[in-house]
């Protein structure tokens, strides 16, 4: 250390970002360090507004489901479904019970998709990509799957204002339940993987704690939350679609474990019980599934001219793979909504990466930045400034960083 | 005509999200996984623009990611191809009308190579890439 008072500048500060490839909400991330331990932690998102919520208040409902499948690739479904159970709330429309069913299906599909999509990329954040490759493998199953039953394997288009566009055939029957067994012979084998992993444990048990109390104080949603302790589920709290026929119990991380630490390891636990959970929900469906009609109104030109009489306010929610999402429209008798108001779910779980991140590493960013699943897989760029002097860490170098740790910790 | 120099070394691919709805990002991804394997042929992402021989974009450039790209495509070495993938880098897509669009992609650098889909399947982009090395191919044989 140099004798320069005007040298020891700590606390340092650590830009990061704002592109980040990978990340839907490309974020900008300002970290005060010391040392190598981050004292404080702030970030501002925004980065890639497309104004979806403007462009959806121009168009009408059956171009907007279209636009709510394009919010988020990964959440194709999610988001249309709340805001079609809004429309139907305000137009009073009841929806064919086969539909609610081929909904719910659709939904818990999309859900291993990407909880599977999600493990492979925290494992990536440790250095393990080998995991990365073959969670990723093992995912397509659930791809190929949805691409079956609606013809697309991202942003898949199957939800209607009033029902589905798509009914399955007796003939895709044979192909779901493979799946699911497929998934459920998986499940030991994922979990051990998972689990039992010594580096995995090193790396995530302990790190990014998020308490029960901040949860609660953030509204944290969806896995986050309930790998912090909190049991909430909208599925169980507030059924819709075919949910509350279906016996669905919130996964909470100390029935498997024995305790709830509010940990990136705990996250990893939830995650990974949610996907046998959602095998399990597309089981009870496809037992209970009725016959019948997928759409309330099949004429579109009728269904406009519906849209153009509606008057009300209404909220859908569903609960996407990363949490609750809500949507408010609100209809005054025009074909487009004169109010549309989207809050996804990882706009509610942001806010708790301060508390997580708050005393941790600088390498321990990736994975906790992660492992609330915004997508982040990758910073972009770093721009460490200390003593003044500019030095430009890449994405890859903050990699490093991360694959280092875990070298040092397994040795 | 003369004949072309083959392009005689691993293809490596750098991936810029301009505002990007991530699906054509996980298609991305599904697409270098192991189903799809192209690393058998050399073809990866790579962290760094200055690595890279082909830019894949994706998103409709929103007004906040215009000069990023930009610096993107300014740091890569020559001979280098850019790649579109999607619908929303090609013409704005389902975001045509957005009021914070700089896009589409090829507004702002030139594109090569147009993927189309909403998103396209892995294959496709595969192809893409494929089509975007004879490009590379051709810029190397006029070079010598
Ligand atoms: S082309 Fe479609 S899927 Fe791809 S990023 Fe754009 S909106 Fe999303």
């Amino acid at each position: 250390m140099s004798d320069d008072p005007q040298k020891k500048m700590t606390p340092y500060t650590v830009p990061i970002g704002p592109t980040h490839p990978a990340l839907k909400e490309p974020v900008m991330f300002t970290f005060q360090m010391n040392g190598e331990q981050i004292l404080k932690a702030d970030f501002a998102p925004g980065q890639t507004h497309r104004g979806i919520e403007w462009m959806g208040m121009r168009r009408n409902p059956v171009q907007i489901v279209h636009l709510t499948d394009r919010i988020c690739g990964i959440c194709g479904v999610s988001h249309s479904l709340a805001f079609a159970r809004a429309m139907e709330q305000i137009m009073e429309i009841e929806v064919p019970e086969r539909a609610d069913y081929v909904r719910t299906i659709i939904a818990e599909f999309e859900r291993i998709q990407s909880h599977l999509l999600w493990a492979g990329v925290a494992a990536h954040e440790l250095g393990f990509d080998t995991l990365l490759h073959l969670t990723w493998r093992v995912r397509e199953q659930a791809m190929d799957t949805i691409e079956l039953l609606t013809g697309n394997r991202v942003n898949y288009g199957i939800i209607q204002v009033g029902g589905v566009r798509r009914d399955f055939t007796p003939d895709q029957f044979p192909a779901i339940e493979e799946t699911l067994q497929y998934y459920s012979d998986l499940k030991s084998k994922l979990l051990k993987i998972f689990l039992e992993d010594k580096t995995i444990q090193m790396r995530c048990r302990d790190c990014g704690v998020l308490s029960y109390d901040d949860a609660l104080k953030l509204c944290t949603v969806g896995p986050t939350a309930r790998a912090s302790g909190l049991n909430m589920d909208v599925r169980v709290d507030y059924p819709f679609a075919a949910y509350g026929d279906l016996a669905i119990e919130p996964i909470l991380p100390d029935a498997y474990m024995g305790e709830t630490r509010g940990d990136v390891f705990d996250r990893i636990v939830v995650r990974l019980l949610e996907v046998d959970q959602s095998v399990d929900i597309i089981r009870q469906c496809l037992d209970r599934m009725p016959a019948g009609e997928v759409i309330a109104e099949p004429k579109l030109a009728k269904l406009l001219n519906q849209f153009k009489k509606a008057h009300g306010e209404a909220l859908g929610r569903h609960e996407a793979p990363r949490g609750e999402v809500l949507h408010y429209v609100r209809m005054d008798g025009k074909e487009h909504p004169t109010s549309w108001k989207v809050k996804a779910s990882s706009y509610s779980n942001l806010m708790s990466w301060i508390p997580m991140l708050e005393g941790e590493q600088i390498a321990d960013i990736p994975i906790i930045v992660a492992s609330i699943d915004p997508c982040l897989s990758c910073t972009d760029r770093v721009a460490v400034v200390r003593s003044g002097e500019r030095g430009i860490m890449t994405k890859e170098e903050l990699h490093r960083l991360s694959v280092e740790k875990t070298r040092r910790l397994s040795a | 005509m003369k004949l072309t120099k083959s392009f005689n070394r691993s293809l490596w691919a750098f991936h810029f999200n301009s505002g990007s709805c991530n699906g054509c990002e996980i298609e991305i991804v599904a697409a270098i996984t192991p189903r799809y394997d192209p690393e058998r042929f050399g073809i990866k992402l790579v962290g760094s623009p200055k690595h890279a021989d082909i830019l894949l974009v994706t998103g409709p450039v929103v007004k906040k990611m215009r000069d990023r790209l930009e610096r993107v495509y300014q740091q890569m070495p020559d001979p280098k191809v850019v790649m579109c993938v999607g619908a929303c880098g090609t013409s704005g897509g389902p975001f045509y009308d957005s009021y914070n669009l700089d896009g589409p992609v090829d507004d702002v650098i030139p594109v090569d190579v147009y993927v189309q889909g909403c998103p396209p399947r892995p294959e496709a982009i595969i192809h893409g890439v494929v089509v975007a090395q004879q490009k590379l191919e051709r810029l190397e044989g006029e070079k010598a």
